[in-house]
């Protein structure tokens, strides 16, 4: 079948027109591969289990990534800490982005006491250094895993209020929207139909780059030891652990660096990506 | 104009309700701070007595809560903590008995410098390379600066100070963060190396959306007709970059090393902590460790007031450099 010229074109077509986009949807798919292959346990060893008579090995054809002091496989725990990092990260930016796009779009579209209610508070968790404020609450909270999740989650979620915000204001106040008011449509209709669309695009880019922002702070957290605890494997902990043997072990300390370093610059490079796809005026075709 | 109509005048003055907004937000952050922090009672006593508070007699425990103020009601104990806040002491560090107001007078200096030292590292890298990548945007020049800020940015700075670390002090033999700290006024070649490193890898940090903004204040300015006026009517090239461009340029710069001065600050917990520098990072992480909440309450409120002051800053500096905003 012949494709109509005049259809306008999927976002799928404008995403593929970015290099930096593809570059990043490459390098994250492989992340998001490998943690699979940690979540259905395809690890060539265990994670957790020590043989010290492996112990401080370089990297060779049965420890791909080497071993740490106790002997265990650095490969398989990089990719189950990025297994833990990508699980803590993606729950975090979900409930930031679901409770962050809610408040918004009701703070922009109602207005008055509201607004000025979440505004004020969204101010609030503006005033903390993200991390400081992440680890004031994971030290309230515990260190399982969600409790890091709900720590980064409120970190974030005045990021999602604000982008939310910002453009329902906008087409709030529109012709159109201003007639389908006085049409007697209903509220619900208005914010389905006319002000979710419009915010759509922000917030899907917003997600990458809050994406690539909690995998900093979770690791930031760990290697802080307040995130995941010992043995566990964690990029953040694994770094801090390789710390006094990075010396004569740097694999320790590199494979899980240059992990977290991939996967944040592939979020990045997707955001790229994404913002020219989704903002017509930056598209070149 | 009536009386009222000018009490009203003042009170609606820009100035005036920009102070009203500070002191509400800043209300509101304490709130937050003692409600984050202060909703588990009983974990100071944990704190002091670990494995050996099962031993306590249920008497022992209601003394001990008396003792660390945390058998009031939640309002008495908010009251209580601004008391002491407002009062100057800050509350006690129960472990060693100094008030954190003299540990924060000791440390807040230290985190100040290396803020500073961080954000002048991190402007003059970032502008460089911004202006570097923006005069042949599409270079192979272009992509390599456009690489290194996309690499400051998604290396965490532990990992860049751990490599630090690693590097110099195990292969060079040199490092200078292994003494104890030193005070600039005691002896400033001592504390400019201990500064060094925690600083460049807070620079970085910063320079990597500097760069990012300058590059594409730059190319926009450009464009732009008076550049081009300039140009055409003889100006030199130089003094058309600095004047005409870099000028024009500085406002979303100015702005962007604002916004960053927060994750700054945020990164002063992280790299303190790995070079041992005894500033707010290190206070606050230690009083975590020790579950001392007082100390954490009154440093994380204070890393709050910083940052609203250098938003404050950031207003007056956008101000002076844009002479459309005066009125």
């Amino acid at each position: 079948m012949k494709r109509d010229p005049l259809k306008p074109k999927g976002g799928l077509h404008y995403y593929m027109q970015s290099t930096s986009g593809i570059v990043g949807a490459i390098l994250l798919l492989f992340m998001v591969i490998v943690s699979l292959c940690a979540v259905f346990g395809w690890l060539p060893h265990d994670p957790l289990e020590q043989n010290v008579q492996f112990a401080m090995q370089g990297p060779n054809s049965h420890f791909w990534f080497g071993t740490d002091e106790f002997g265990r496989d650095v490969f398989s725990r990089t990719l189950d800490g990025m297994r833990r990092s990508l699980t803590v990260s993606i729950s975090a930016v979900s409930i930031a982005a679901f409770i962050g796009v809610v408040l918004g779009i009701l703070s922009g579209y109602l207005g008055r006491w509201l607004d000025q209610l979440i505004v004020r508070l969204s101010d609030v968790i503006f005033a903390f250094p993200a991390i400081l404020l992440a680890l004031a609450i994971v030290s309230t909270l515990g260190n399982s895993w969600f409790d890091t999740a709900l720590a980064i989650a409120v970190v974030y979620t005045p990021i999602f209020i604000r982008v939310a915000r910002g453009p329902v204001l906008t087409v709030k106040e529109m012709d159109y929207v201003k007639v389908t008011r006085i049409l007697g449509f209903s509220s619900l209709r208005i914010l389905r139909k006319h002000i979710l669309p419009n915010v759509t695009a922000p917030i899907v880019v917003q997600v990458a780059l809050s994406l690539s922002w909690a995998i900093l702070t979770e690791s930031g957290l760990s290697f802080l030891g307040l995130g995941t605890q010992p043995p566990n494997a964690s990029l953040g902990l694994m770094v801090s652990e390789a710390q006094p043997i990075a010396a004569f072990a740097w694999w320790a300390l590199f494979f899980p660096s240059a992990f977290i370093t991939v996967v944040v610059v592939g979020l990045n490079l997707v955001g790229d990506g994404l913002r020219d796809a989704l903002d017509p005026a930056r598209r070149s075709s | 104009m009536s009386f009222g109509e000018r009490i009203s005048r003042i009170l609606l003055s820009p100035l005036v309700l920009r102070i009203s907004s500070i002191l509400t937000t800043l209300f509101g952050i304490s709130i937050f701070v003692f409600l984050v922090l202060r909703v588990i009672p009983g974990d100071s006593i944990i704190g002091a007595f670990g494995i050996e508070t099962g031993v306590l007699t249920p008497d022992q425990i209601a003394e001990l809560k008396v003792y660390y103020g945390i058998d009031k009601s939640l309002p008495m104990q908010y009251l209580s903590w601004m008391q002491s806040f407002l009062s100057g002491n800050m509350g006690y560090s129960y472990s060693t008995g100094i008030s954190v107001a003299s540990l924060t007078a000791k440390s807040l200096p230290v985190t100040v410098e290396l803020a500073l030292v961080g954000t002048i590292l991190g402007v003059v890298m970032g502008i460089a390379i911004g202006t570097f990548s923006a005069r042949k945007p599409g270079s192979i020049r272009d992509f390599s600066g456009q690489l290194f800020g996309l690499l400051a940015l998604a290396v965490p700075g532990f990992v860049l100070s751990t490599a630090i670390v690693t590097i110099f002090a195990n292969k060079f033999h040199y490092f200078p963060n292994g003494y104890e700290f030193v005070r600039p006024w005691e002896d400033p070649w001592m504390n400019f190396q201990q500064m060094m490193f925690p600083g460049l890898v807070l620079g970085i940090a910063v320079a990597a959306p500097v760069m990012r903004t300058t590059r594409s204040a730059l190319l926009e300015t450009v464009d732009k007709d008076f550049v081009r006026t300039a140009i055409g009517k003889g100006v030199k090239s130089r003094r058309v970059q600095t004047r005409h461009i870099l000028r024009n340029s500085l406002i979303p710069i100015v702005t962007m090393t604002g916004i960053q001065f927060g994750y700054l600050l945020g990164g002063a917990v992280i790299v303190e902590n790995i070079f041992s520098l005894p500033g707010m990072g290190r206070q606050v992480l230690y009083a975590i460790n020790k579950r001392e909440y007082a100390t954490v309450q009154s440093s994380v409120m204070i890393f709050a007031i910083l940052f609203i002051t250098i938003n404050v800053i950031t207003d007056l500096v956008y101000r002076k450099i844009d002479p459309r905003i005066k009125k």
